[in-house]
């Protein structure tokens, strides 16, 4: 549905982005992690053809975002990061005007209005004026417009900035409702956000794709390695010699202590969870806990993002 | 089409959220009503004078021209009130977007640049008809105990419009280059000020620069109307004027997309 290829975008001298590439299948949420000013905007804005990219090129449908802009425009709902509502109006003629600007048939208006104030749940705010709701309220009158002529594509830029936990919990559900009619992308800098509403994950550090790949992916496999998490009673050296026995440890890592339990982190090749329960009960030691860790969005996060700090 | 009219009945519409239309209206409503009363007294004086001069001298009394005295001098306040009154219904036209990231929605949805341009511009030209309404009244009041000559007045207005939408074109060039109403338009005053002015060098200038400053003058064009003449050169001059403006607020617009 969407391909991006070696998108790079200028502001000056200044790189936003670098040879970003990804794909995004039809139907699938797909979700841009970053950093603020990771490049996240620059790449959304190339995508809804609000700006050209400085080279690379990219499709949305199938149309080319620099030669079939209109088309691409034709097919995208896209609610930027500021929601672009015109203060001054009301809710009900603001979703008119952009239906009527988006081309929308005057006798399927009345009934595409309805349709997406019912989907943003918005219909007892309709007649007041945008100026006068709250954050939460724009931002859905924001969404409602980007959904207005029931787009193949829709593009969410933070759509979750800003808004107390009910209402993100609210916008969250609203989007995970988009899935199968529409192809989303939205991007955020928080973690929570797209692992609970996305299914694929585009992290994005200093204008550079890091990784692409699902949340189940990153979050199990980092390296193709395993996180066990223990907790055991006994000292540090018995517990650490104990370890030592079993094979394919990685990396063994004493977290904290508590009344003589020492919480341990192992990672490992593979999965040897029955080798090391094994092994510590043998030497006597009390364990409290053994369980297989998944590495959470957070941590493959930051492991990516800071990884060129360390080469640097 | 629609999509012009879209944008046109947004922003037409918009000047009447806010209370700037309505200031704009009154201030422009109250000058020209003071400028109207001043010129129909003076010009009810001269014609009381001459009554009376005639009954003293026994003459047949001088019939004095409505149109010459009253009319054709008080179209040229108009325009001089326009001056500054345009500017200030120019400023928001593009800048208001910019400032509220509206742009966004505009160019990221199936709208071409020209129309959203011609539907701006049109809906401050309707504006300015609307600020016109009220003189139209009072020139009516001297139909009702006159007889003043009707197509000199028709003229005027025709110049009125002309001149109007080219200070509107150049108010919306300026205001599509910033995202600040006063810059707009202190901007858009600066520039009809300049173009009204210019005339003026022609004296000083002489030789070949002499006739192009008086060409380029945008209150030179407008003495015909005023005197009921309707002169093809001087309606090319304006519309041609207005087209560069357009022009150039629609490259404006599109060159800060490419623009990094």
């Amino acid at each position: 549905m969407i391909d991006v290829e070696n998108l790079t975008r200028f502001y000056g001298d200044k790189k936003a982005i670098a040879d970003v590439s990804f794909h995004v299948n039809k139907g699938e949420i797909v979700g841009l992690l970053g950093p603020n000013a990771a490049g996240k905007t620059t790449t959304m804005r190339i995508l809804t053809c609000y700006m050209p990219p400085t080279s690379g090129n990219a499709t949305v449908g199938g149309y080319d975002i620099f030669d079939e802009s209109m088309h691409v425009r034709n097919i995208t709902g896209y609610l930027p990061e500021n929601p672009p509502v015109y203060t001054d109006m009301k809710v009900s003629d603001y979703l008119a005007f952009v239906a009527k600007i988006k081309g929308v048939d005057k006798r399927d208006r009345r009934k595409e209005v309805d349709t997406v104030v019912e989907k943003a749940a918005i219909g007892d705010v309709q007649h007041r004026i945008i100026g006068k709701l709250s954050k939460g309220f724009k931002q859905r009158v924001g969404l409602a417009q980007s959904l207005i002529k029931n787009p193949e594509i829709v593009i969410l830029d933070e759509p979750t900035v800003g808004l107390d936990p009910k209402q993100i919990i609210e916008i969250r559900e609203l989007i995970r409702n988009l899935k199968g009619d529409h192809t989303v992308i939205l991007s955020s800098h928080i973690l929570p956000e797209i692992e609970q509403t996305c299914e694929r994950v585009v992290i994005i550090n200093e204008g550079v794709v890091v990784a692409e790949d699902t949340v189940e992916n990153l979050t199990h496999l980092r390296e193709g390695g395993e996180r066990i998490r223990l907790r055991i009673q006994g000292g540090k050296e018995e517990i650490r010699k104990a370890l030592k026995a079993v094979d394919n440890i990685k990396q063994i890592d004493f977290k904290d202590e508590k009344k003589g339990i020492h919480h341990v982190n192992i990672e490992s090749d593979s999965d040897i969870r029955k080798e090391l329960a094994k092994a510590i009960v043998n030497d006597g030691l009390g364990l409290y806990e053994l369980s297989a860790d998944r590495y959470t969005l957070e941590d493959i996060f930051l492991h990516l993002t800071t990884k060129e700090e360390e080469v640097a | 089409m629609m999509k012009t009219w879209a944008i046109f009945e947004k922003e037409f519409k918009s000047f009447f959220y806010s209370p700037i239309a309505y200031v704009i209206l009154a201030i422009f409503t109250a000058l020209t009503g003071v400028f109207f009363y001043l010129y129909l007294s003076s010009f009810v004086e001269a014609s009381l004078m001459d009554t009376i001069r005639s009954q003293q001298y026994r003459m047949a009394p001088q019939k004095l021209n409505v149109n010459l005295m009253l009319i054709r001098p008080y179209f040229w306040n108009i325009a001089l009130i326009s001056l500054f009154a345009l500017p200030t219904i120019t400023m928001r036209l593009y800048s208001e977007e910019k400032r509220m990231g509206t742009v966004e929605l505009l160019y990221t949805t199936p709208i071409k640049p020209i129309q959203i341009i011609l539907g701006k511009f049109f809906a401050g030209l309707a504006l300015y008809i609307v600020l016109l309404i009220p003189t139209m009244l009072f020139q009516a009041l001297l139909f009702a105990y006159g007889n003043p000559a009707f197509m000199p007045v028709l003229s005027g207005y025709i110049g009125l419009i002309l001149l109007g939408s080219a200070f509107i074109s150049a108010g919306l060039f300026i205001s599509t280059t910033t995202e600040n109403q006063i810059i707009a338009a202190i901007g858009g005053f600066a520039l009809s000020l300049l173009l009204w002015v210019v005339g003026w060098g022609a004296s000083y200038a002489g030789g070949t620069l002499a006739p192009v400053l008086d060409y380029i003058s945008i209150i030179n064009h407008f003495e015909d109307f005023a005197q009921g003449v309707i002169d093809s050169t001087h309606i090319i001059y304006y519309l041609l004027f207005t087209a560069v403006g357009v022009y150039f607020s629609l490259k404006m617009v599109e060159s800060v997309k490419w623009r990094g």
